[in-house]
């Protein structure tokens, strides 16, 4: 059997115990995505020569004594991290040969924990899209069923992820752009607090919703990588001061006397019935185990794809306006005049959904329309973060579906941006009000694979991580392997 | 969970010279079948988003951080090292350490 079946937390232990090398290990894992990545499109750029360069000093550190919590454990990154000296596209023309010259610092944590980078994953354009479908690159096929989506925007990653390419990817979620994809291709999915996690580095879409987390494939593998990406850092000016528990020490402790909340809007008719039956039995087995359930109600929580969709598209409107054509990105040839400069550059590098959106940031900020739509949508989210604060007086865990239904196929929802919009309709509420959630595996819909959706209090990223790690305890469907990619 | 239903004689659907405007307003050059998709699609998302104005939110404070933070400060202070040369490889045109765009002063 190959290492590349094995865990994050697994490939630590075989290193540690000199089963095998880092190099070894990344060649096999570089060999697979040589292999495999054409049925995928995951990947936008592999670094097959820093890799082996940095598993080899990985394996140096290692016999020294010296490896960090991740050494010479491979990831991917999300294609939204700025890294030195390696092209940083955020599937974007824009910025189709962009090299920064710095590092992220969630790619200068995991590199400092020995992390071996194995390249750059696919994603939507800025990481707008529930789909894969919009990146430059070439939409992202679900390993479970090529002909579906994997989700989006962290498509690339969580493609790669559940095709055993790497055990573990950065991944980045503004709407649920961590938790959808983890959904759909059978993996876990963790986004953190609101400031947990650094966004310096990482290319802004909405910074009041962006967050940085992780796609593993076990809750425990998402523990050890949150805590070597997570922290202070004085670069980013809402990065929050908070210590940086051990995640790891702390799963073990079982679900016993825990209060989950189940929020009756949430298995309204717009959920597929089978796939709430499988988060109805996901939730049975956490009760089996000691938890009890009590219903929440989040009275305003409809309205989170419409506050969304005005908050996002304002904050990107404004992000994006940096892309002018001059210092960095694309440039249109013989420009008439600086105006035709920035209006060209912009027109011919951003994709179409990209455009899309910075128009409707553009115009609820306009003169005459920012009270009636951006002030009040900034209101209607303070009601929604209201009600999340209003539960977690009485309990200690949301739990509901992660998305209305299983993969969907590619372009079935390209044509209209309110369904492709409302894809993200249960994991928005958590970005409006800068709580952690994560996504876990809990079973097959036809042969594709649905998740279980839970929502923490704030800081409470422990929790969360906990009650995943012993549902996986009991359970196997985090096992399950698309038949292609055994 | 289904987003509120829309009434149709609330619909403030865009014309294709707010269109131009909005485009104006966000630097976008748009050919003319963009144009056309942009009129239907952005009227569609603002008709969307036109549910918020049911929400009653008198008196409510409007967020302005999901966790209530105050922006943080730092000394006035030199904190990052310049490396032009390095910064403008990502530029087409330079000359001189200077960025290079068309002529705006005639």
């Amino acid at each position: 059997m190959g290492k590349y079946t094995q865990t994050l937390t697994e490939l630590k232990a075989g290193l540690e115990q000199a089963d095998f090398t880092s190099v070894e290990l990344t060649e096999e894992l570089l060999a697979r995505i040589s292999a495999h990545d054409k049925k995928l499109n995951a990947m936008i750029t592999v670094t097959a020569d820093e890799a082996l360069a940095a598993a080899a000093q990985a394996d140096i550190d290692r016999s020294g004594g010296k490896g960090g919590a991740m050494c010479g454990l491979p990831i991917i990154h999300k294609d939204i991290f700025c890294t030195r000296d390696i092209r940083t596209t955020c599937g974007s023309r824009m910025l189709e040969n962009f090299i920064s010259p710095y590092d992220a610092t969630v790619v200068e944590n995991l590199a400092k924990a020995g992390a071996v980078v194995l390249g750059k994953s696919n994603m939507d354009e800025f990481a707008m899209g529930s789909s894969n479908e919009t990146s430059f690159f070439g939409p992202v096929h679900n390993p479970w069923d090529l002909d579906c989506s994997p989700g989006g925007s962290s498509g690339g990653s969580s493609a790669a992820v559940a095709a055993r390419f790497a055990p573990a990817a950065t991944a980045t979620d503004t709407g649920g752009s961590i938790r959808q994809p983890a959904a759909l291709t059978g993996t876990i999915g963790f986004k953190p607090t609101y400031g947990r996690v650094s966004r310096y580095g990482m290319i802004a879409f909405a910074s009041s919703l962006d967050q940085a987390g992780v796609i593993t494939r076990s809750a425990e593998d998402a523990a050890l990588m949150l805590g070597a990406m997570a922290g202070f850092d004085e670069r980013d000016s809402t990065s929050i001061d908070e210590p940086v528990p051990d995640y790891v020490a702390g799963l073990g402790q079982s679900v016993e006397g825990l209060r989950l909340g189940i929020v009756r809007q949430h298995f309204d008719e717009g959920l597929d019935a089978e796939t709430g039956a499988r988060v109805k039995n996901a939730i049975a087995t956490l009760e089996s185990m000691g938890a009890s359930t009590v219903e929440v109600d989040l009275p305003n929580i409809d309205m989170s794809v419409p506050t969304y969709y005005v908050v996002a598209p304002a904050e990107c409107s404004s992000n994006l306006s940096r892309f002018d054509g001059v210092r960095f990105g694309h440039r249109a040839e013989n420009a008439e005049d600086l105006l035709d400069l920035y209006c060209r550059s912009r027109g011919e590098g951003f994709g179409d959904e990209v455009k899309r959106r910075i128009m409707t940031g553009a115009y609820v900020l306009s003169a005459g329309y920012y009270d009636a739509y951006y002030l009040k949508a900034q209101q209607v989210r303070q009601l929604i973060a209201d009600d999340f604060r209003k539960a977690f007086a009485d309990v200690d865990v949301i739990v509901g579906p992660t998305t209305p239904s299983a993969a969907f196929k590619l372009g079935d929802k390209v044509d209209d941006p309110i369904t492709m919009y409302l894809n993200d309709i249960y994991t928005i509420g958590a970005n409006l009000a800068g709580l952690p959630a994560m996504s876990v595996p809990c079973g097959l819909v036809g042969g594709l694979p649905v998740g279980l959706h839970l929502v923490g209090g704030h800081f409470d990223e422990g929790t969360l991580l906990r009650v995943a790690h012993q549902y996986q305890l009991k359970t196997d469907f985090h096992q399950a392997c698309p038949e292609d990619f055994k | 969970m289904r987003p509120r239903e829309f009434r149709p004689e609330q619909l403030v659907s865009l014309d294709k010279q707010q269109v131009q405007h909005i485009a104006m307003l966000a630097r976008l050059k748009l050919t003319d079948d963009e144009y056309a998709e942009s009129v239907a699609k952005l009227s569609k998302i603002v008709d969307f988003v036109d549910q918020l104005s049911q929400a009653d939110t008198d008196g409510v404070v409007p967020m302005a951080h999901p966790l209530d933070a105050a922006q943080r400060l730092r000394l006035d202070a030199v904190t990052e090292d310049v490396e032009r040369d390095r910064y403008q490889q990502n530029a087409e045109a330079v000359s001189d350490g200077h960025y290079l765009v068309p002529k705006v002063i005639e």
